[in-house]
């Protein structure tokens, strides 16, 4: 039956694609297969989240080796809500990077952009489904790698130095991974994170535990961007094309995101006390930082690409801030957020793509009286944006809400503030684009330019994100409920 | 057609109506026919739904669950409707005004203009439905957005400055106070219903309630309470027929409105009622009517004058709110329609000095009712109510928050009220006094009344201001079932 195998299927096949695509080395039929690959991720993605939310928790062995001793792909109500987001950004840009790439990379390399996607996809998928330590970091490696070199193929030579900086910083992070993995598999002699999270209650709160989930932590962060860790992101996601960077601000770092949450709420806390540990505040910390000082750089950012990419590193603040509540309310805001953030910044992205094209730039003194040229693509990025400030009505909301709810319920005002004060930067930074485009007199157009919205090929994808911003701002019932139900299979890890 | 479906097409309406406005943008006559149609149908739908509230009738409609055990509801009571009337009532007549006042000034982007004023009304109408505070807030926060074109109609620096201090304050102070309020009640008492007799237990304390209304009061950006009034001064850069039913009656009522809602059916007047940590509302509105109309005293330009005159009356709402008795409540409900009228009646008549004379300033007004009769006679009924003189509607709603700070035994309120009785009188009546009584300027060109749609419009308000006064027994009865409700 091909139904049980679907684990496996997630993965093998944008895996297989890729070496395909690099055989076919055409750009078209490498569009073409990529497209297809990540239309049935998403399919497969789909089904598992059915099953799981119907009959529970799906362990597939790989090669039939049981677990612990194989590799075991499990997966929960928290990673088949991971594999749906990551393969639904991926089937949406992928439409919409067919012109965007014709656009911005040379023509002979198309072929290497949508073997390198493939294989990022594989990679993300892969980090999300797999219960086993060292796979993860098997996919991470693959997710990164071919990362690196997705960012690299940006059409000015910022883009090469950007993937430097990420290769530099993501290899660190990476070896700081594998070096916490090391010391677990040391004190559990399991990689296996199910065995992991029974065995280590038997080691106890011992020195080379707390270091590996220092090292793990510190690791995955880097990985995700937390500030202060987040120097590579701006770079990165400004550097690359467009398609790349809408694919990579929805999903790269929300799977870190989510492997981290494995470790720290499936596995340590199942032994240790977090609550004791200083691992809490620090994360508290450092997200209402990010939160705070981020969206201030944002504020005072020229060029729209990084400005909607500090707006990531601050959106990041707000889902790690969930976490550092560890109830029930801010796990819930954490996961959700890490689909509502993905729908937004995505569009934006998207949205940006279609700006580069016709006016030429994303310096946001350029783009005066650009809603009179692009009335469309400027709507859009207002209500994508009003989705980032978490006006009622949009996505952000929802995710505002409970955050707020989880902080007050733990009396932590601090935090609260964080929130509002976070919340009005983005309505600064939001709202400099809105009066840019709106307000200002419009200086660049020629005679005969009245009209130039992006291709519809550009526009309909991106469209569709916006559209999906506000339907899961007022429709809550599939985000909100399973990222419920996966905020309660984290809660359980909890002691 | 049921009463859940005729609250649906109100707000319907005008959203479909701001559609037609947009799509029609080229063919203006067919545009302005739109917008009443709109109006008519929202305006058809609120009368409709009046006599069953006043029979008792709560109708309700659940929309969509936006959170769990929140969702997007309207359900209709005294309060709503009544706020629900005050703004479809006004607007097709503001739609006449907008007609007169955009053709007569030549304004660019008039498409813009009148969607997003169908749309503001379709906030409002949802504002003044709504069935719990995630609904409010939710219309709340896109009136502010809907808005905001309004406000910077006319995209030169002036107005974009105006709608960053618009935005800054309406937005800055609802997405984190009342946002912190809403979620503070949900946490606490796990209900955002407004329910009559509120929602508070008794387990909460006295300091957190306290807490609690002063988040609500300054999170409510639009009921302009000081310190977080100065976005209404700001958007009178705003085209005039913005003022007028907007900056007068839909976005401070709205505030307003809010407030006194929240106070009725979120605290509960009796809950809240003498508890020392609520006692200092009545000081800070207080502050807010002696201190806007000192403002308004000493301001030149008209629209400014009525600016702060808008923020002082709105705190007489608060107010009288505030007091938590039944009688100023009731004048509460009450002075949120005179005030309407009236306020709308003053804007329109500055408007039409603008759009006839050119004239912005009061001490360019002498004699301008030989050449402007009707306008001044409309300014004169409209300022008459804001100061409380019979036979103007105003009267009464000053009376019943005078009998209520009585009753409540309020002598601080009720010098307050005095006090702003006399500055009222002393910021209108000179501008009469200047219009009627001296000797008109020999310079400037000649002009006589403002296009006959400005007239028309300004003559209907200021006969209806006369017309509430002897009408008042609907309004009054509605506003008594909401001190009636049981508790």
């Amino acid at each position: 039956m091909i139904v049980e195998h679907l684990p496996a299927l997630q993965v093998v096949i944008p895996l297989l694609a890729a070496p395909v695509i690099v055989l076919l080395r055409g750009g078209r039929a490498g569009w073409l297969i990529a497209t297809l690959v990540s239309w049935a991720a998403l399919g497969i993605a789909v089904a598992l989240l059915i099953q799981v939310q119907s009959t529970g928790v799906i362990s597939y062995a790989i090669g039939n080796w049981p677990p612990p001793w194989g590799i075991e792909y499990r997966v929960d109500a928290v990673n088949a809500f991971v594999l749906v987001l990551v393969s639904l950004i991926a089937a949406v840009v992928l439409p919409y990077a067919r012109p965007s790439i014709a656009a911005e990379v040379p023509s002979d390399r198309h072929y290497l952009v949508y073997a390198m996607f493939v294989l990022c996809l594989c990679g993300l998928l892969g980090m999300a489904i797999t219960g086993d330590a060292f796979n993860i970091f098997v996919f991470l490696e693959i997710s990164s790698l071919s990362g690196y070199v997705l960012i690299a193929l940006g059409r000015n030579r910022r883009a090469l130095h950007a993937a430097f900086q990420y290769l530099i910083m993501g290899t660190i992070g990476a070896t700081f991974y594998i070096i916490g993995v090391g010391l677990l598999y040391l004190m559990t002699g399991t990689l296996n994170l199910a065995d992991m999270a029974a065995r280590i209650a038997d080691v106890g709160e011992t020195r080379p535990v707390l270091a590996a989930l220092a090292f793990i932590t510190v690791g995955l962060s880097l990985k995700m961007a937390l500030f202060p860790l987040h120097v590579w992101l701006p770079g990165a996601y400004s550097g690359a094309p467009t398609a790349v960077a809408a694919f990579m601000a929805g999903t790269a770092t929300k799977v870190s995101l989510y492997v981290l949450m494995r470790f720290v709420f499936g596995i340590f806390g199942m032994r240790l006390d977090l609550s004791a540990l200083p691992l809490l505040d620090m994360l508290a910390v450092l997200s209402a930082a990010a939160m705070i000082v981020a969206s201030l750089v944002a504020v005072f950012e020229r060029d729209l690409r990084r400005l909607l990419a500090y707006s990531s590193v601050a959106q990041i603040g707000y889902i790690t801030l969930g976490l550092s509540l560890a109830n029930a309310e801010g796990m819930t805001a954490s996961v959700v957020h890490l689909f509502n953030h993905a729908i937004a910044k995505t569009a934006l992205f998207m949205l940006v793509g279609g700006i580069l094209l016709r006016a030429g730039s994303d310096r946001l003194d350029v783009l005066a009286g650009l809603a009179r040229r692009m009335p469309l693509t400027c709507a859009a990025v207002v209500v994508a944006g009003l989705s980032l400030i978490g006006v009622p009505g949009t996505a952000g909301f929802i995710t505002k809400w409970h955050l707020v709810l989880g902080a007050v319920q733990d009396g932590h005002w601090w935090m609260v503030a964080a929130i509002a004060a976070s919340s009005l930067l983005a309505a600064a930074y939001v709202w400099r684009f809105v009066e840019m485009a709106y307000l200002r007199p419009d200086t660049t157009a020629k005679a005969g330019e009245v009209h130039m919205e992006a291709p519809l090929a550009w526009l309909v994808p991106a469209l569709l994100m916006v559209a999906a911003s506000v339907y899961f701002g007022l429709d809550t019932s599939w985000s909100l409920g399973s990222a419920r139900e996966a905020a309660a299979v984290l809660m359980e890890g909890l002691r | 057609m049921s009463p859940q479906n005729q609250m649906l097409l109100a707000v319907l309406a005008p959203v479909l109506g701001a559609v037609g406005v947009a799509l029609a943008h080229r063919k203006p006559d067919l545009r302005e026919a739109l917008s009443f149609v709109a109006a008519f149908v929202a305006l058809a739908c609120v009368l409709a739904l009046a006599p069953g509230v006043m029979a008792g009738d709560r109708p309700e409609l659940q929309l969509i669950e936006i959170l769990p055990e929140v969702t997007l509801a309207f359900r209709l009571e005294p309060l709503g409707i009544l706020f629900a009337l005050v703004a479809s009532v006004l607007w097709p007549i503001s739609t006449l005004y907008s007609i007169g006042y955009m053709r007569g000034n030549d304004e660019d982007h008039q498409s813009r203009f009148f969607a997003c004023f169908a749309l503001a009304i379709a906030c409002t109408l949802g504002i003044a439905f709504s069935a719990n505070l995630l609904t409010l807030f939710l219309f709340y926060e896109l009136l502010t957005l809907v808005t905001y074109p309004l406000v910077t109609h006319h995209q030169d620096d002036e107005a974009r400055r105006a709608g960053r201090v618009y935005l800054g304050i309406l937005m800055g102070s609802s997405l984190t106070l009342m946002l912190i309020a809403i979620v503070a009640t949900w946490s606490m008492t796990g209900n955002i219903e407004f329910t009559p007799g509120g929602v508070l237990g008794s387990g909460i304390s006295n300091a957190a309630i306290g807490g609690l209304l002063a988040l609500f009061v300054f999170g409510i950006g639009k009921a302009a309470v000081m310190p977080v009034h100065r976005w209404l001064p700001a958007a009178m850069v705003a085209p005039t027929p913005v003022s007028a039913l907007l900056h007068a009656v839909a976005v401070v009522k709205a505030g307003v409105f809010s407030v006194v809602k929240i106070v009725v059916y979120i605290f509960g007047v009796e809950r809240i009622a003498g508890l020392s940590s609520v006692d200092w509302l009545p000081f800070i509105t207080g502050f807010t009517i002696i201190a806007a109309s000192v403002v308004a005293l000493n301001s030149d330009n008209l629209k400014r004058r009525l600016a702060y005159s808008t923020i002082s009356q709105l705190s007489y709402v608060v107010l009288a709110a505030a007091l938590l008795t039944p009688l100023s409540v009731i004048g509460a409900a009450l002075h949120i329609v005179t005030h309407a009228v009236g306020k709308i009646t003053l804007f329109f008549a500055a408007g039409a000095i603008y759009t006839a004379a050119h004239k912005t300033n009061v001490s360019e007004l002498d004699g301008i009712a030989r050449r402007m009769p009707w306008t001044m006679a409309a300014f004169t009924i409209g300022a008459l109510s804001l100061i409380g003189v019979p036979p103007a509607a105003g009267f009464f709603s000053k009376w019943y928050i005078v009998l209520g700070a009585a009753e409540g035994e309020h002598w601080v309120a009720l010098a307050v009220l005095a006090a702003s009785t006399l500055l009222n009188a002393a910021y209108f009546l000179p501008v009469i006094y200047a219009a009627y009584f001296r000797a008109p300027a020999t310079e400037g060109h000649a002009h006589g009344e403002a296009p006959w749609p400005i007239v028309v419009a300004m003559a209907i308000t200021a006969t209806g201001v006369l017309a509430l006064f002897f009408g008042m027994e609907f309004p009054l009865s509605l506003a008594k079932q909401l001190v009636a409700l049981p508790s």
